[in-house]
């Protein structure tokens, strides 16, 4: 997994409530067997039109958002399904950082997991970073994941809180699965003692 | 004493294998199951770093999402869907994983087939990489959906990194009205506490009205509390519980069953368990239920109205609700009963359950769905389709001119041919009505099988009540 530490690019406003998976890489992406390229179905229904033509009203098809690295979004962003397809294709695109009020529970864990950074602010801090994205490629915002904080165009710093365990994993770009078998003895332990009590787990 | 525990908490302190300073939980994973969506790139990890599959026998494979819902016999017609569920078949052969294929009886969606087998137990920890899995929580299993990465790390090493979670519970006290099931409760939770109502928390259904629902109508409720937002639903496991596993072929036998049976009945919540958040609504306030826009919470009984986006508080909402008529083709103000729909759809892990199909044959006996109506149920798995042929639902239905399909999760999410056109509107089972979620433009009603029924025969979305 890519690191992250600090990003400075664009931020692109996507001022909605809700923005479900299914908005963010629709269903006809999915049957890929690939983690790469998804970048193309991104947010696809809202920037293209039915015969395949961008939509210019899309935010990310504005010139100065076509290279985003941030999105700032409304509440209960990447709700409904548990695709990991959502954070590949915000990733293929290019977009290493979304800031929302507040995220769908599998979705948040999804971007730890692709090092990306969702940050999650109050609405207000938020809403005054929507009004700073808005002034397009004047408006690059700076997040330092040590530091633990988004600056954006004017310069001042919104502090924003995040688990201990997972800034850790982000900064240091480390791989789960090698940290938990670290732990193989109590897992083998935890297994003999449920394979004892619960022997119909076992089969 | 002990200090009171949940449901949850008993479940999650009975599976922690380890506990960081910082909080950081490793919980201990019972029962994997693996579709073919969300696992080629979790098997494609485990190759690439020679890992192996830590307990095959704690996993279970199936094809769900891809299948068409027609004749299989000859395979499947489109290249990336027939990639994608080959590579699921090849994965299972190269680790070992139990697959229940295309062509076999017990195929099906995966959490109607987890039920279904016995896979589910009390007391469980279970996942999939599927949002639905929630689902599983009508047994009383912890069970919630992971992404992918999170599917290749319960592959190789039977755990999860976790955080501990809230515990809210909500009560349904009384008995449901006739005509009221398992979905209107679910749906009315969902416009009660908002679509990010439940985040953060599991939430753990009880009272007088859920007590009383099938193990059918429970996970239903179950299935749709990722739409509220919550990781998991959970509800105690009973006797209604244990006579729905018992001799199930996944499911304990003989010494063992009993053993288990005595344990899972000391799993409910000890009196005076303390929730953080408690919700409490009555069943005899609940009619059937009928969204009107573009997310489960925009939601009214069958009896309402399109309602007016300045009736909503925030801006945020207005703003919302004006896209969704937009997108809904709908007029503030307009009764329920008068929208004019062209499909129907019964099935999904939602509603594709025997009981569920009964339900809408019954509505559907010896009336004919109307003109310009194109309606399917799809039933969820091989199995509940050979019952419901046997049990004469199919003859009726078909009769009605419902069209009779082969198990899959079909127009739930139109990853296979089954698709609603832009534009037309359709009264679904299905638990999401998102834009474009069942086809590009198409517009969705969620309700119940009764309702879908109900729709299918008029041609209007329409109370079921009345029909009788
Ligand atoms: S039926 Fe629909 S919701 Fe259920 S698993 Fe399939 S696609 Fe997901």
């Amino acid at each position: 997994m890519q690191k992250f530490t600090t990003l400075t690019g664009v931020a692109a406003p996507l001022n909605m409530i809700n923005v479900d998976t299914d908005m963010v890489i629709p269903k006809q992406f999915l049957t890929t067997i690939k983690r790469s390229g998804l970048g193309k179905g991104l947010f696809f229904e809202m920037r293209f039109d039915a015969k395949g033509k961008e939509n210019p009203d899309f935010v990310l098809n504005k010139k100065p958002y076509r290279k985003a690295k941030i999105l700032v979004a409304g509440d209960n962003f990447g709700c409904g399904s548990s695709r990991e397809h959502a954070p590949w294709a915000l990733l293929d695109f290019g977009i290493r950082c979304v800031i929302a009020p507040s995220f769908a529970d599998i979705f948040y864990n999804n971007c730890f997991k692709n090092g990306i950074l969702p940050v999650i602010l109050p609405k207000k801090d938020v809403m005054r970073l929507m009004a700073a994205a808005e002034k397009g490629s004047n408006a690059t915002f700076t997040v330092d994941l040590a530091g633990q904080t988004v600056a954006g165009p004017d310069g001042e710093r919104i502090t924003f809180d995040i688990d201990p365990f997972k800034k850790h994993c982000l900064l240091n770009g480390l791989d789960d699965i090698g940290l938990t078998l670290q732990h193989g003895k109590k897992i083998e332990s935890f297994e003999d003692k449920q394979r004892a009590s619960q022997p119909w787990l076992y089969r | 004493m002990a200090k009171p525990k949940t449901l949850f908490d008993k479940i999650w302190d009975s599976h922690l294998v380890n506990v960081q300073d910082d909080g950081t939980c490793l919980l201990y994973i019972d029962r994997h199951l693996v579709h073919e969506v969300t696992s080629p790139q979790a098997f494609e990890g485990l190759r690439n770093a020679g890992r192996k599959v830590r307990r095959v026998g704690a996993t279970l494979a199936v094809a769900d999402h891809n299948v068409p819902t027609t004749d299989r016999s000859k395979g499947i017609d489109a290249e990336d869907s027939r990639i994608q569920v080959n590579e699921l078949t090849k994965n299972c052969r190269d680790f070992g994983v139990e697959l229940f294929d295309m062509n076999d009886i017990r195929q099906g969606i995966v959490h109607i087939i987890g039920p279904e087998q016995g896979f589910t137990l009390p007391g469980t920890t279970l996942v999939c990489g599927d949002s639905h899995t929630a689902t599983h929580g009508a047994f009383g299993s912890l069970a919630f959906g992971i992404g992918t990465t999170e599917v290749e790390h319960v592959l190789a090493t039977q755990t999860l990194l976790q955080w501990p979670l809230k515990n809210m519970r909500i009560t349904v006290e009384g008995k449901l009205p006739a005509g009221v099931v398992g979905k209107d409760v679910i749906l009315a939770v969902i416009g009660k506490i908002g679509t990010a109502g439940g985040t953060g928390h599991i939430i753990e259904y009880a009272g007088e009205a859920i007590r009383g629902l099938s193990m059918e109508g429970r996970m239903t409720v179950c299935n749709m509390t990722i739409e509220a937002g919550a990781r998991a639903g959970l509800v105690a496991p009973d006797e209604t519980t244990f006579n729905y596993l018992k001799g199930r072929p996944k499911a304990p036998k003989g010494a063992q069953w009993e053993a288990a049976v005595a344990f899972w009945r000391t799993l409910p919540s000890d009196k005076g368990a303390k929730y953080d958040k408690e919700v409490t609504m009555k069943a005899a306030d609940i009619a059937p239920q009928v969204t009107w826009g573009t997310s489960p919470e925009d939601v009214v009984p069958i009896t309402g109205k399109v309602p007016a986006p300045e009736s909503f508080a925030s801006e945020d909402k207005q703003k919302s609700a004006r896209m969704a008529l937009d997108y809904m083709g709908l007029k503030p103000g307009t009764p329920m009963t008068e929208i004019p729909i062209d499909y129907v759809f019964v099935g999904a892990c939602t509603n594709a359950r025997i009981e569920d199909i009964r339900a809408a044959a019954a509505v559907a006996k010896g009336r004919k769905v109307a003109k310009g109506v194109r309606a399917l149920v799809v039933p969820g798995s091989g199995l509940i389709k050979a019952q419901a042929e046997e049990e004469g639902l199919a003859d009726i239905l078909k009769a009605a001119g419902f069209e009779w399909r082969e198990p899959g999760c079909s127009m739930c999410l139109a990853m296979n041919a089954d698709k609603v056109p832009p534009g037309k509107r359709c009264a679904s089972t299905s638990n999401r009505n998102f834009k474009g979620r069942q086809g590009p433009g198409a517009r969705t009603h969620l309700v119940s099988p009764a309702m879908a029924a109900a729709a299918a025969v008029t041609g209007k979305l329409a109370d079921v009540r009345k029909l009788a």
